[in-house]
């Protein structure tokens, strides 16, 4: 049974300090080369849906479009083989819409069109929008460091933080790498992913602080792989609901959640590795003690004559 | 006892169970497709005639509809089908013509019971309902600007009345420098300026020949200028959208400098692009005397006639600002004609120049602001860029017969042109120049597909995590689905109540909800697997473990709930949506989670003597 594990999972610890190095290397390096996909939310510019009543090639559309004049024009499949999604640099203007819908439409002059969306976002305000998700991102991180730290204890409160960069960079890192979408309802996953991360961090936590007081005998690494493995249980259930919702979210939820789902679905998978291994292992590292989580205790004055 | 809660508790949580299922049952019912009928005027009353027509226009195309309402001038047609909508709509205001405005809505079923109890379905963001979603920006600068070019010729006015001579007045930015003859005559101003005109900072300056001062506009009242033509801005914006007749159109506020407006259902937008965005202001001045200096005027050409152009006086009179109302009407001879009614200081304004300019002519000049792609090199790489371009236009240009005060008409003019001159001087009632930064439309289609799209993968997501905890806590698992539902009801209750809105994210919100919320439970169901693990008697193993898992749940759901808020304070639309889900199933599921699972299990356990617990994981 789950409950009943006894793994020594601190013993792992180097070699998963090894694995977190290389990921966030691997994050930080593609992130800085490859850039990300940042989607219309944070680059501004005109997008559009298409709807074909039979398929018609990418190539055709792309070609019919720059033919036309536009610029910097990207034609993708989107969702279905039957829907295309445009995007261009052109600022919308009125009737941009009926005008590129006019092109598409009379190169395939026997299929059926039908715009489903449109959308213009100004440069300028996605370059705030950009800023604003960066914003949100480390003011969520901080509030968070001021809440564990007045909650359980400063070294927590410097684990759980490091654990929560991890898992973004990571998450970031690996939507540059695959070069997917990176947009408004992505950063959106990351905030939620730092809520549910530290979830997790926080329930480990609150057992080695319990197990610290309670136990009065082993040292920091048997204390700490105690509580991992009380709380493995719970934490693999827990996950297990998440990625299960999350999987439903990916495969009947539509293409325009797609990227929100796969984020946290990494987040949830990730977020569940670092409080194990990067949260408790710092806690190691920094060498957290009992005399840290001990309740003040009042001093005993001797104050007889 | 132990696992007993007192009776009042428990009526107490049937009781919240019962309201959120009232509240959550107005989503049940799917809203009829629906036309709304209203005066274009406002004020205008909606009569039987009227309603006939429309009953005869539905009858003609053989359009079946029921439930007519009339809630004063706005009158409701239900259709019985989804596809009869659009013809409907046209078919009515062809009929009923410009003098009413046919706009598509949907019309709630709610049953009379519930909406006297003050219950209603969810509002759905555009991205499920379909619609126009439209950013627009106020161009503060260009506002501040035209106000300082105001105050330079009320400077010159008030100077010349006070009489402190001056060489000339300069703009320089947003500041106003005043070139005065000697020291002396510059200070008798400093003391008028600062007794007179509050609101300017006075920075005195000597430079060359001429004692300067420059004036410069204290931030506070940018601010209230900002404040104002948002104001302004706001109302003309609601007033337009009005016009474009749609059921539940929001417009509102952004941040220091944007205005949101939304309208769901709308699907032609380049209508409400014309109608929203008619980006035009207006000007009044004097037509320049023959051989006036070519520094004081400028040429511009006639709108309606290209080749025709006029030559005006820089000075500005009033703004689109200053105009509170335009009518075309007839005079008591019958001819067309366009009352103007201007604000107390444009007012004043138009009574000072037109006093002595009787016999002269007067142009109204139509400003409009239009955006322009150039593509510029940069690094080698062809950058777009959008620039604001300004056009001036004539629109009219008349002979002053008398001095003219707050409410004064233009005459000669033809009956076409007298409705679209009165049109064009209402649109320039905007305070300050806006033009779009963002346009989202979704059609209808793709947001019926998204609300189905949303309902699966909740339903698929609820099946799988309901399973998995049958399967693995047995009948504690149960108990926990039930709470996991009654979560799901008591949100969904919850964000009808207070008019929340509903988005794609939002339903991923729910969606993650469903999945996170039953960590309280594992928590709690995982203490007391541990504490039968240590020996406890059942009883005790429950007690102890809720007690001991309460904690660690509270702080773990504070944490999200704090990320949440965060997240709802800088997101936008849809992502708001999903921090509002979020935040809100957070707080539900406390109570779902934690009491509602204790009191079924108090229930089926509490009070008796018990061996075993259906909780699994036991050998």
């Amino acid at each position: 049974m789950i409950g009943a594990t006894n793994f020594n999972f601190m013993r792992l610890r180097h070699a998963a300090s090894i694995l977190s190095i290389i990921l966030i290397v691997i994050s930080i390096g593609s992130i800085a080369v490859r850039g990300l996909n940042l989607g219309l939310d944070f680059t501004g510019g005109t997008l559009l849906e298409v709807q074909y009543e039979t398929p018609e090639s990418i190539e055709r559309i792309s070609t019919a479009l720059e033919n036309a004049g536009y610029r910097d024009v990207t034609v993708q499949h989107f969702g279905a083989e039957t829907d295309v999604l445009v995007r261009m640099s052109e600022a919308f203007r009125d009737n941009l819409g009926a005008e590129v819908l006019n092109v598409l439409q009379t190169q395939s002059a026997d299929n059926k069109l039908t715009l489903m969306r449109s959308e213009f976002v100004g440069a300028q305000v996605g370059e705030e929008l950009r800023d604003q998700g960066g914003l949100a991102l480390l003011l969520a991180l901080f509030v968070v460091m001021i809440y564990v730290a007045a909650r359980f204890q400063f070294k927590f409160s410097v684990g759980a933080v490091v654990a929560l960069f991890h898992d973004v960079i990571i998450i970031i890192g690996l939507f540059s790498l695959f070069q997917w979408e990176f947009d408004l309802t992505v950063m959106a996953a990351l905030l939620a992913v730092i809520g549910y991360s530290l979830n997790d961090t926080i329930v480990v936590a609150d057992h080695i602080r319990e197990n610290f007081r309670m136990l009065r005998r082993g040292d920091s690494e048997e204390v700490i792989n105690y509580s991992i493995n009380q709380t493995l249980g719970r934490t693999i259930m827990t996950s297990l609901t998440t990625a299960l919702v999350l999987f439903a979210l990916m495969i009947v939820g539509g293409d325009l959640i797609h990227n929100f789902a796969v984020a946290l679905m990494i987040g949830v998978v990730v977020g569940t590795y670092s409080s194990v291994f990067v949260a408790s292992s710092l806690l190691l590292m920094m060498k957290i003690s009992r005399e840290d989580l001990m309740p003040p205790e009042v001093e005993e004055v001797d104050d007889r004559p | 006892m132990l696992n007993k809660y007192p009776l009042w508790k428990n009526l107490l949580i049937v009781l919240a169970l019962i309201f959120a299922c009232l509240y959550a049952a107005p989503n049940l019912y799917p809203p009829d497709a629906a036309i709304q009928v209203t005066p274009a005027r406002s004020g205008a009353e909606m009569s039987e005639a009227v309603l006939t027509k429309v009953r005869s226009a539905l009858q003609e195309r053989n359009i079946e509809f029921f439930g007519e309402e009339v809630t004063g001038s706005t009158a409701l047609f239900r259709l019985t089908s989804n596809e009869n909508q659009l013809p409907a709509k046209d078919a009515v205001q062809r009929l009923l013509g410009d003098e009413f405005i046919v706009a598509l809505n949907l019309a709630p079923t709610t049953p009379d019971w519930l909406l006297n109890m003050g219950a209603g379905p969810m509002t759905l963001g555009l991205d499920l309902s379909g619609g126009v979603h439209f950013l627009m920006e106020v161009d503060m600068d260009d506002y501040v600007k035209s106000k300082i070019a105001n105050y330079r010729e009320e400077f010159r006015n008030r100077l010349r009345e006070e009489q402190l001579k001056y060489r000339r007045i300069q703009i320089e930015d947003h500041k106003l420098r005043i070139s005065f003859v000697d020291a002396e005559v510059r200070a008798q101003a400093n003391s008028f300026i600062s007794r007179t005109y509050p609101e300017f900072l006075q920075e005195n300056e000597d430079k060359g020949e001429y004692a300067d001062v420059v004036l410069a506009i204290t931030e506070a009242k940018i601010k209230e200028f900002e404040d104002y033509a948002i104001k302004q801005n706001l109302t003309t914006l609601r007033n337009r959208v009005n016009e474009l007749g749609v059921a539940e159109p929001l417009v509102q506020r952004q941040g220091r400098n944007r205005i949101v407006v939304e309208l769901p259902g709308v699907q032609d937008t380049a209508e409400a692009k014309k109608i929203l965005g008619k980006a035009a202001n207006l000007e009044f001045r004097l037509e320049a005397e023959p051989g006036a200096s070519r520094f004081q005027t400028e040429e511009y050409a006639f709108r309606n006639e290209q080749f025709r152009t006029a030559r005006l006086e820089k000075a500005i009179i009033a703004t689109g600002d200053s105009v509170t109302n335009a009518q075309p009407s007839f005079d008591e001879n019958g001819f067309p004609q366009v009352n103007i009614d201007l604000d107390a200081k444009g007012g004043a304004m138009m009574t000072q120049v037109t006093r002595k300019a009787v016999k002269r002519r007067m142009a109204v000049l139509f400003v409009e602001r239009k955006p322009k792609t150039t593509y510029e090199l940069v690094d080698g790489v062809e950058m777009p860029k959008t620039i604001q371009i300004v056009e001036k236009s004539i629109i009219s240009l008349a002979t002053i017969q008398s001095t003219l005060g707050n409410s004064f008409r233009i005459t000669g003019l033809e009956s076409a042109e007298a409705s679209e001159l009165a049109l064009l001087l209402r649109a320039g009632a905007l305070a300050a120049p806006m033009y779009f930064v963002e346009e989202r439309t979704v059609g209808p289609s793709l947001g019926k597909e998204n609300i189905e799209m949303g309902i699966n993968s909740v339903v698929l997501g609820l099946a799988l995590v309901l399973v998995l905890m049958a399967v693995y806590y047995r009948l504690f698992g149960l108990v926990a689905n039930v709470a996991l539902l009654a979560n799901i009801v008591i949100l969904i209750a919850l964000m009808s109540m207070i008019g929340a809105t509903l988005t794609l994210p939002g339903i991923a919100g729910i969606v993650l909800t469903v999945g996170m919320a039953v960590d309280a439970n594992v928590l709690i169901f995982a203490r007391i697997r541990e504490e039968l693990g240590n020996g406890r008697s059942p009883q005790q193993a429950i007690h102890e473990g809720y007690n001991r898992a309460f904690i660690t749940i509270f702080d773990a759901n504070l944490t999200t709930l704090i990320v949440a808020v965060i997240l709802f304070a800088v997101g936008t639309g849809p992502v708001k949506g999903f921090a509002v889900t979020l935040s809100f199933g957070i707080i539900t599921s406390m109570f779902t989670a934690i009491v509602l699972t204790r009191a079924i299990i108090n229930w089926i356990y509490g009070g008796r003597r018990i061996e075993t617990l259906s909780i699994g994981g036991q050998s």
